[in-house]
């Protein structure tokens, strides 16, 4: 490299302690914070009682900081991979607008924050959620699955799934059955949401040496496992929508989510690349596309069902 | 006519955007404090002396 090249490098970015705003709120994974938002806020509606309606938004908000702090840590980990990786290459760290010394530190502060906060807005069993929430995530997957198993995907999922469970929790004090079925909802949808995705998007997880089950596996058996998973999702649907969160409008509701899902991913699964090829990733698109639809409707027909009061639920 | 370097701007943003959050961060324990204090129970605490709230009501036992 020449003398040329590395001011060439240096002069197009800004140096790292002076990044703007929108990178740090780039840290926080916004998008991920959104998914937390949703489904935290209708584990928190469907729940029994109720709570003030500023504790519970501001309870929402510690859950979002809580999600956004994991975000930030994971980033500060994951540098080294994204930088690799195309996909990821302009996040604030590999992109260098941001120092990971300023990540770690506004990860560890907003971690800290939010659950401190949230056991003083609600109680301490949301709190302990949250942060184990935190540490799932941050420690279980982003430092050790994420890089040594194909499982990533499935566990990894775990951390996403339990921000309805915190927003149940927030509210009750106490985590039943009904929780847990709409944590093991989202566990159950991670992976064939996932897959269904990495099958059709073109990705350098090989690069970066991150063991995808598209990768390790191949893409056949990723299909199969898809598969396996969207059975397992209609069956936690199902539980769900019989449980005292769920009602004939639920069960009406998860009947055609389901269906159309399992069609999909039946589909998904007798297809070969060749196939895939031909019609550009038709059926793994719609998958996805589905997937996104399913999560959205089942939480919502959630709040329905509770929004009826007398009339809904069984 | 005197225009700020990009890095100032830069800056600028982002110490607006921390008053922005300490700012809402005071509403929001303010908000936290008179909704708890409305909404929570009676709060007293034992202090080794029996006052007549503390003793089960007769209809009770």
């Amino acid at each position: 490299m020449t003398d040329l090249s590395l001011h060439a490098a240096t002069e197009d970015r800004p140096a790292p302690d002076e990044a703007s705003l929108r990178d740090f709120w780039q840290l926080l994974k916004p998008r991920l914070m959104s998914l937390s938002v949703f489904t935290a806020l209708v584990g928190m509606l469907v729940a029994p009682g109720g709570v003030h309606p500023f504790i519970g938004a501001t309870s929402i908000l510690w859950i979002a900081v809580g999600a956004g702090a994991s975000g930030a840590l994971n980033m500060w980990f994951d540098a080294d991979i994204d930088r690799v990786m195309k996909r990821t290459r302009n996040r604030p760290i590999p992109s260098g607008r941001v120092a990971p010394s300023s990540a770690l530190a506004l990860g560890l502060f907003l971690a800290i924050v939010s659950v401190v906060m949230l056991d003083l807005t609600a109680n301490w069993v949301a709190a302990a959620w949250l942060a184990f929430t935190i540490f799932f995530y941050v420690v279980i997957y982003s430092m050790w699955l994420k890089r040594t198993t194909s499982w990533n995907t499935v566990i990894g999922g775990l951390a996403g799934a339990f921000p309805p469970m915190i927003g149940w929790a927030a509210v009750t004090g106490n985590t039943p059955i009904e929780a847990w079925l709409m944590v093991g909802l989202i566990f159950m949808w991670t992976p064939p949401h996932f897959w269904a995705l990495a099958l059709f998007v073109k990705t350098d997880y090989h690069a970066a040496r991150i063991p995808m089950l598209t990768v390790t596996h191949g893409r056949a058996e990723t299909r199969r496992q898809a598969w396996f998973w969207s059975l397992g999702l209609a069956v936690i649907s199902l539980l769900a929508s019989l449980s005292s969160i769920g009602g004939p409008m639920t069960l009406v509701v998860a009947f055609v989510l389901n269906g159309v899902f399992l069609k999909r991913a039946w589909d998904m699964r007798h297809r070969t690349d060749p196939d895939c090829e031909a019609d550009g990733h038709a059926v793994e698109r719609g998958l996805f596309k589905w997937s996104l639809v399913y999560l959205f409707a089942h939480f919502a027909v959630f709040v329905a069902e509770a929004a009826l009061g007398p009339y809904g639920g069984w | 006519m005197h225009q700020d370097h990009e890095l100032h701007t830069r800056r600028k943003g982002r110490n607006f955007g921390i008053l922005g959050v300490l700012f809402a961060f005071v509403v929001l324990i303010f908000g936290l404090t008179v909704v708890k204090i409305q909404t929570g129970t009676y709060a007293e605490a034992f202090d080794h002396v029996v006052r007549p709230e503390l003793v089960p009501s007769e209809a009770s036992e």
